[in-house]
């Protein structure tokens, strides 16, 4: 029996093992390659999705799991947090290589969602579980601050 | 002959090992504490083998000193390093369900999983056990203002039936489950709060 949610906005279905990784259907099967793999085990957080409205790391989510919901990913994601975050993350190049920042931008929307005005150490907690292999932290911690001042107007 | 008679000496060792190895992990059912006359000698005797669950990886990982939990056999920090949040389900942003979702999943590489409950969370600070003694954490689990507010009656209850606590035993691949099963802690409290619930003494 396929499993059917919501991607994006849109219905979308996938006819095949309930137990394969949400990931593997969003890349290989839909052709929605913008949230990457990095190491299948959710200890890196590039393939970090919306579910619900809420951060959820995609290689770890059988897509089962997601029969009759919503999920977001970086090609789909939209309103007032996430322009801000897109903005902010071009204003100061926060990207060097460029691999981890979909699941970073999924990330730091996640929390601005959540919460509105985050501090230094909300901005630590949140985005601890997304590695970035450049180390460009001190640019995202940045560019979360200058997007929530934007979402605040 | 005699090779023979060796060989068979060392498989009837290797069986008493293994048994002996099997027994270590199991818990010891409450008729075994039957011949402990002594009331109070045996209600610390029953708390000591539910000890053997209580300060298990598997219960002790999620009872951090800390607000982040540990992980593994190893109980090392958890990675990555998440902290309890306002409820113990997360920091906003990097709640537990952003990984932990409603049941075990087998990771995709087919080593190990990732272990899921649908209320996967941190026990609250005040019922902290990491770094305790035996007598500390028995002396904890007694007090309502550190085991949430529980009658030893309720106590039970949730150490018999909980479904969180239930995951213990069934942790998914590539972790060993808590000493034998729910239904043996759960008469293993019982037994214990019948019989006065009595603490190890502090050492």
């Amino acid at each position: 029996m396929p499993t059917d949610f919501t991607l994006n906005g849109k219905p979308a279905s996938f006819d095949g093992d309930p137990e394969t990784p949400l990931l593997w259907v969003l890349r290989d099967h839909l052709g929605l390659t913008g949230t990457k793999y990095g190491c299948g085990i959710a200890q890196c957080g590039a393939c970090t999705v919306h579910l619900e409205g809420k951060n959820r790391r995609s290689c770890v989510t059988p897509v089962g799991m997601v029969a009759g919901k919503k999920v977001t990913t970086i090609e789909g994601v939209e309103g007032a947090e996430a322009k801000a975050v897109q903005k902010a993350w071009v204003a100061i190049d926060v990207p060097q290589c460029g691999f981890c920042q979909s699941g970073q931008v999924m990330s730091a929307i996640g929390l601005l969602k959540a919460k509105k005005k985050p501090s230094d150490t909300d901005i630590d907690n949140a985005m601890a579980g997304n590695l970035c292999r450049c180390a460009t932290y001190v640019r995202i911690r940045q560019a979360i601050h200058d997007a929530a001042a934007m979402v605040e107007g | 002959m005699k090779a023979g008679l060796i060989a068979l000496g060392g498989a009837a060792l290797a069986l008493a090992i293994t048994a002996s190895a099997q027994q270590e992990a199991g818990l010891r059912p409450v008729s075994a504490f039957a011949s402990i006359a002594d009331k109070d000698a045996r209600s610390v005797a029953l708390f000591e083998e539910m000890g053997k669950v209580l300060q298990h990886p598997r219960c002790l990982n999620c009872h951090p000193r800390t607000d982040r939990p540990n992980q593994g056999e190893a109980m090392t920090p958890h990675d990555p390093p998440v902290t309890r949040g306002p409820d113990g389900h997360g920091a906003p942003g990097l709640e537990c369900a952003a990984c932990h979702g409603p049941r075990n999943v087998a990771f995709a590489g087919g080593k190990s999983s990732m272990p899921g409950h649908p209320d996967w969370h941190l026990a609250p600070a005040s019922m902290a056990w990491e770094g305790k003694s035996l007598a500390e954490i028995c002396e904890q689990l007694k007090d309502p203002k550190r085991n949430g507010g529980r009658t030893l009656a309720q106590l039970t209850e949730h150490n018999a039936k909980d479904r969180l606590i239930s995951w213990g035993w069934d942790p998914g691949a590539g972790r060993a489950p808590a000493p034998g099963s729910q239904a043996q802690f759960g008469e293993l409290s019982r037994a214990w709060v019948a019989s006065g619930a009595k603490c190890p003494a502090a050492k």
